[in-house]
């Protein structure tokens, strides 16, 4: 049985803003219904990493795989159009718009024939596709109909998860989704994360909050000083190693004298 | 097999119905309903005030046909105002478009000695292409504001502001700061005063056209869409892919457009156009939209508020003037009916601010 091929690889990508070298050699494989944390410390490389993967900037060297295809992202549309989509931590909705025209924002449904053509939408089919995913991934939202800023926070993470979901057909990236959120809110975006996962669709989650990490990851990847210093085992390791490493008071070298010892 | 299939991909339910009450919460931003109880209200009170010198349909035409400039005025400003965007420049480009349509069509109606006595054989070119070029003008002042604001990353406050100085000083300069003379009387015969059965006349055909057609394009079009989503969330408008900046230019454009269609109405009503008319014609359409429950800050309005805004000081104008009150009261009480406004929208503001 040969080994799957990554949805998604980074492999050896480096990148520098003048004199800081955000990335440094840094490598990453993405499978199919994984999900897939990404913790560092401030400055360790998570946002820029994030950033080359969505096309946001090209990496200065290194090479992103996709499908085991190397690819060349030159701007988040690229991504996008590739089945990459983001979720951000800052609630990205337009709160006076609905659930269904937040999820079909950019990608709206137009009225077969020349009303379409004129730029009509088809709002009942927004709705009725809206409220069928959202069933699907068990979010519930009082009605697809509502306007978002009538919802709560939570609520409105869910929104902005189902609209990645949707349009995702390979990978969603979570970056802080749940750093704006309150405790119940939090696992609202944790349990539809698992869905997601287990829908097929791999997500790479960005976090500090290690609780939230231990309890949806299935492997942890730890980015120091611009480059994955370790995978962590959300089963067998514990959260002060996770620490360790991000810290860097746990390096390759004293990881190793510890087994000896 | 099927079963699996069944569960991967469920059927979409019908939604369940929603109460009537609900569709029209669902259809429309209902802000304007208290607005409409006023503009009613109005409309009861002069009725038995003034009986049938106010409740008449030659009063209601002239209400209308006052109206229209500042209506289609409104319009624009109510798609530059959802995106949190501002437009005031539309009255100097309202002038800048009359005057240089009143220009345009002076000159090619006939020879300089010719439109000199009067005589304009060439009037039936003159006067549509005269009409055409005060609407371009709008259009293009339109399109450089919105270049402006999205390229050089502008305050749009500032930039109209800018605009409408240069658009003031320049329709001053192609007018020599008079009123433009020699223009053919017939554009108020053909356009200005035409009317159908002898009472409706056609420039409120026109704006209320404009003003369906603004309704339709709002609430049911991927523009009318768009033009929410970047006034709720710029950021997340961008980040869905949404070209922001080729939409706020659009935006600007109709605005202008709409400036330029009102400055080809003043040519065509009084067949002359000079600067010093509609110099508040600015403040007074941003406080109909804002009187009609657009929000000043983006996302959230309706073409129907700023049409029953915009009635509303004219109707109490026409009222005052019926009942011999001094108009300037009409002032007093847009200002006032313009803070109650405001304030309401802060209310509701906060209300949808809520986590």
């Amino acid at each position: 049985m040969s080994a799957p091929t990554p949805v998604l690889e980074v492999r050896g990508v480096s990148k520098s803003f003048g004199a800081v070298r955000a990335l440094d050699n840094a490598s990453l494989q993405v499978f199919p219904g994984q999900i897939v944390a990404l913790i560092g410390d401030n400055g360790a490389g998570k946002s820029t990493l994030i950033n080359c993967m969505t096309g946001v900037f090209p990496p200065d060297s290194g090479e992103i795989l996709f499908d085991g295809q190397p690819v060349h992202l030159h701007s988040p549309q690229d991504a996008r159009n590739l089945g990459i989509e983001t979720v951000y931590q800052d609630l990205a909705v337009a709160p006076h718009l609905d659930s269904a025209a937040n999820i079909y924002l950019g990608r709206e449904a137009m009225k077969p024939g020349i009303l379409g053509k004129l730029g009509f939408l088809d709002n009942k089919f927004m709705m009725e596709e809206t409220a069928g995913e959202l069933k699907r991934l068990r979010v519930r939202i009082p009605d697809p109909r509502r306007r978002v800023f009538t919802l709560s926070g939570g609520q409105r993470q869910s929104v902005a998860v189902a609209r990645s979901v949707k349009w995702a057909s390979k990978v969603v990236i979570m970056d802080e989704p749940t750093a704006a959120l309150g405790v119940a809110q939090s696992q609202m975006v944790l349990d539809l994360m698992r869905e997601v996962r287990n829908s097929g669709i791999p997500v790479i989650y960005v976090s500090h909050n290690m609780p939230h990490v231990f309890e949806v990851a299935d492997r942890i990847m730890v980015l120091r000083l611009g480059t994955v210093v370790t995978e962590l085992d959300p089963k067998t390791d514990t959260i002060d190693q996770a620490v360790g490493w991000m810290t860097g008071s746990t390096t390759m070298s004293s990881s190793a004298g510890n087994e000896a010892a | 097999m099927s079963d699996l299939q069944q569960i991967q991909n469920p059927a979409p339910e019908p939604l369940p119905e929603l109460s009537f009450r609900d569709q029209l919460k669902e259809r429309f931003d209902f802000a304007w309903t208290y607005i409409l109880v006023v503009l009613v209200g109005l409309i009861v009170i002069f009725t038995i005030w003034h009986g049938t010198k106010f409740f008449d349909r030659t009063n209601f035409r002239n209400i209308a046909l006052d109206s229209s400039q500042l209506m289609l005025l409104a319009v624009g400003m109510t798609f530059v105002i959802i995106t949190a965007g501002i437009d005031l420049s539309c009255s100097a480009v309202l002038v800048f478009s009359a005057v240089v349509g009143a220009k345009v069509m002076s000159r090619l109606s006939g020879s300089p000695e010719e439109v000199r006595l009067y005589e304009f054989p060439n009037q039936h070119i003159g006067i549509p292409v005269g009409l055409a070029a005060a609407v371009l003008c709008g259009l293009l002042w339109g399109t450089f504001n919105g270049l402006v604001v999205t390229k050089l990353r502008l305050p749009p406050f500032i930039v109209t502001l800018g605009t409408l100085g240069m658009a003031l000083g320049l329709g001053q300069i192609v007018s020599g700061g008079q009123t433009v003379p020699y223009v053919p009387y017939d554009v108020q015969t053909w356009v200005g005063a035409r009317r159908f059965f002898g009472w409706l006349p056609l420039l409120v055909v026109i704006t209320t056209v404009v003003v369906v057609l603004a309704i339709i394009i709002l609430s049911m079009t991927r523009f009318g869409r768009y033009t929410f989503a970047i006034g709720s969330n710029q950021a997340a408008a961008r980040r869905a892919g949404i070209n922001v900046d080729r939409h706020l230019i659009k935006v600007y454009a109709l605005s202008g457009t709409m400036a330029g269609m009102a400055g080809a109405f003043e040519v065509a009503r009084f067949a002359t156009a000079s600067t010093a008319a509609h110099s508040a014609d600015n403040l007074n359409a941003v406080s109909a939209v804002v009187i009609g429950g657009t929000s000043l800050f983006g996302g959230m309005g309706s073409i129907v508020g700023s049409v029953i805004g915009t009635f509303i000081p004219t109707v109490l104008r026409n009222g005052l003037i019926i009942g011999g009150i001094n108009p300037f009261w009409q002032q007093v009480a847009i200002g006032a009916i313009l803070i109650a406004a405001v304030y309401f929208d802060q209310r509701r503001r906060k209300a949808s601010e809520r986590m």
